[in-house]
């Protein structure tokens, strides 16, 4: 099969393979080329100047990084002075980016060494501990979420009662930012991982209960019809019609809103003590290791990538009459 | 009476077999109903006043124009609306919820997707309270008895939309209905399916004890399948008039061709379709006069 160009610009048409893998791969190389453009081609941007030799001046150290104008001003400040001076004892540098844009080959080096660097100080966790810990909060977070907000929503979605008593409040409660309540849950709960994952609690169970109530509203009536002629009623048919119903749009809806939860992560892991990947994060800033922010933002974006590829394919083996709907 | 224009085709066996038929215990006595809907804040009239009895084994068809609430009848007798004023008794018993006395048969595919054509069947079954193993060893009667033995673990989106109408219906007759309530069960399938479909229908209510009531808009299909036709008129429904269909049993594809057939149908036509559709054919009129044609290499295809 050949590329047909055709098809990419008539509408709700589907693409052919290849071209469909060429533009997924696109969609990652576009914005990587750029990055890299950015980064290896010195007329482009870099406003800044590494410098390579002092050239007399004291605070020229070779590796420091200055503005453009400033050495364009100590070098034409130098040549005013002495007229004849030799242009081997002027100060030198080669065009570079600030230190919060490091270079592609910097990133991918620091991801690597990341892992394999040790933690300044002994009792500071090593940066997979640091995943792992953000890992179980997202998880708890999203569990407790789950545990309340499914049944909830899916009362919602079932009973018009359910749905006048449950509805308008979280849909109140849902514009509250969830940061906001910071600082309550640290007076509440401490400040160890109890608030943090109540900030992803309350990021995500308002919008659960919305999502899964409107979810469960879609499921085809005539089916709830059906089984009432058929004697099925209450609770009965929730879980014999409507949980199994709705199973894999509800199973499409947690992928979504576990996206929203790494999202709250960030928030959450700055409250109380800070912890985590966020905790790496903000250290790293600190140093000015950017190389090293840049490399844990690509892991929490690989991990979301990989964990929705896996529960995407899950879900099709899972839901196989789902499929051709 | 004598001058019912249909009275000539009706021959002395099937005027015994109608008068046997209302002699049998009624079944379904639908009595002075009434039943409205919001609209737009406005309350607006869907069945005023009907009046019928469906006796013990007996294939009532509903018919009328777009409009006179046939569907919304079948509901009210299936539980799945309320009554507004008025009572359906069936068997004496005035109906207040859905319950599996009166199964139903839903145009769109009302099959539960994510369970095997034997799991659908045996849904109800398992609902009345009997065990796995019977129910799974009735629902494969069932479906052996339509011809589904191969796809007893297909799933439904595995199936034509023929095969998937037979699978309701053997899941509401599973359960042993005293009525079974069929709001255009046909509608979606192709003319050559409709026909066996009509065919297996006839095939099952007569081998089985069960009173059909079929709600359709398709007179061919309303003739060739019932005993007597309810016609309902629209806006707001109300009985028109229960037509006796004066064709013998059992009846074959060339039923479709008898004149009696033919003689039904026009007067059927007659009292479903009347004035006010025809002023709604006048805007539907295109407006071809106003067309220009314009290098037509055929000048008139006449």
């Amino acid at each position: 099969m050949s590329i047909n160009f055709s098809t990419w610009f008539t509408p709700r048409t589907p693409l052919d393979k290849p071209s469909k893998r060429l533009l997924t791969f696109g969609s990652f190389a576009i914005p990587l080329l750029l990055w890299c453009l950015f980064s290896y081609a010195p007329f482009l941007w870099h406003p800044q100047v590494e410098i390579t030799q002092s050239g007399g001046v004291s605070y020229f150290r070779e590796g420091t990084l200055v503005d453009k104008e400033v050495f364009q001003k100590v070098v034409d400040k130098k040549v005013a002075e002495n007229p004849g001076i030799d242009v081997s004892e002027l100060p030198q540098g080669i065009p570079s980016n600030p230190v919060y844009l490091p270079a592609p080959h910097e990133v991918a080096t620091a991801f690597y060494t990341a892992f394999t660097t040790p933690p300044k100080r002994s009792n500071e966790p090593w940066l997979h501990e640091s995943l792992w810990h953000s890992i179980q909060v997202i998880a708890w977070g999203f569990f407790w979420a789950m545990l309340f907000g499914v049944p909830l929503g899916v009362l919602a979605g079932t009973y018009a009662s359910a749905s006048h008593i449950i509805e308008p409040f979280t849909e109140f409660f849902r514009y509250l930012p969830a940061p906001a309540f910071g600082a309550l849950a640290v007076a509440i709960l401490g400040i160890y991982d109890a608030p943090k994952i109540a900030i992803i609690f309350i990021g995500t169970f308002f919008q659960m209960v919305l999502i899964v109530a409107a979810t469960t509203r879609k499921l085809n009536i005539a089916l709830v019809e059906a089984s009432l002629t058929l004697g099925c009623k209450g609770l009965r048919m929730i879980r014999r019609v409507i949980l199994p119903g709705i199973l894999p749009d509800l199973y499409r809806d947690m992928r979504i809103l576990l996206g929203w939860a790494w999202t709250y992560l960030i928030v959450a892991e700055l409250i109380g003590t800070s912890s985590g990947i966020t905790w790496f994060i903000t250290q790293q800033a600190r140093y000015k290791n950017f190389d090293n922010v840049f490399a844990a933002i690509l892991i929490i974006g690989i991990i979301g990538l990989v964990t929705d590829i896996i529960l995407a394919r899950l879900g099709k083996r899972l839901f196989p009459w789902h499929n051709s709907k | 009476m004598n001058s019912h224009p249909l009275n000539e085709w009706i021959t002395p066996e099937i005027q015994d077999r109608n008068e046997r038929i209302l002699k049998r215990p009624p079944v379904l006595d639908i009595q002075k109903l009434h039943k409205s809907f919001e609209h737009k804040g406005k309350p607006v009239e869907v069945l005023r006043e009907i009046d019928f009895t469906a006796y013990k084994r007996e294939f009532i068809c509903v018919v009328g124009p777009s409009g006179c609430g046939k569907s919304t009848l079948a509901r009210l007798v299936a539980g799945l609306e309320t009554i507004d004023d008025g009572q359906i008794l069936m068997d004496g018993e005035a109906v207040k919820a859905p319950g599996p006395d009166r199964g139903m048969v839903f145009q769109s595919y009302s099959l539960f997707p994510w369970m095997t054509v034997k799991d659908n069947v045996m849904f109800g079954l398992v609902e009345s309270g009997m065990s796995k193993l019977t129910a799974e060893s009735e629902a494969l009667q069932w479906i052996d008895l339509v011809g589904l033995e191969k796809f007893a673990d297909s799933y439904p989106h595995q199936l034509s939309g023929g095969m998937k109408q037979r699978v309701a219906i053997i899941r509401a007759l599973a359960n042993q209905p005293k009525v079974l309530l069929m709001d255009e069960p046909f509608a979606a399938l192709d003319p050559k399916n409709r026909l066996k479909m009509q065919q297996y229908l006839l095939e099952i209510w007569q081998n089985i004890d069960i009173t059909i009531f079929f709600i359709t808009h398709d007179l061919d299909e309303a003739i060739y399948l019932a005993d007597r036709i309810l016609v309902l008129d629209a806006h707001p429904g109300r009985v028109k008039e229960v037509v006796n269909v004066p064709l013998p049993r059992p009846r074959e594809e060339e039923t479709f061709l008898s004149p009696a057939f033919m003689a039904t149908k026009v007067y059927l036509e007659s009292l479903v379709h009347h004035e006010d559709e025809e002023v709604e054919d006048m805007e539907d009129k295109l407006k071809m006069v106003r067309m220009v044609s314009v290098n037509s290499d055929v000048p008139d295809i006449f």
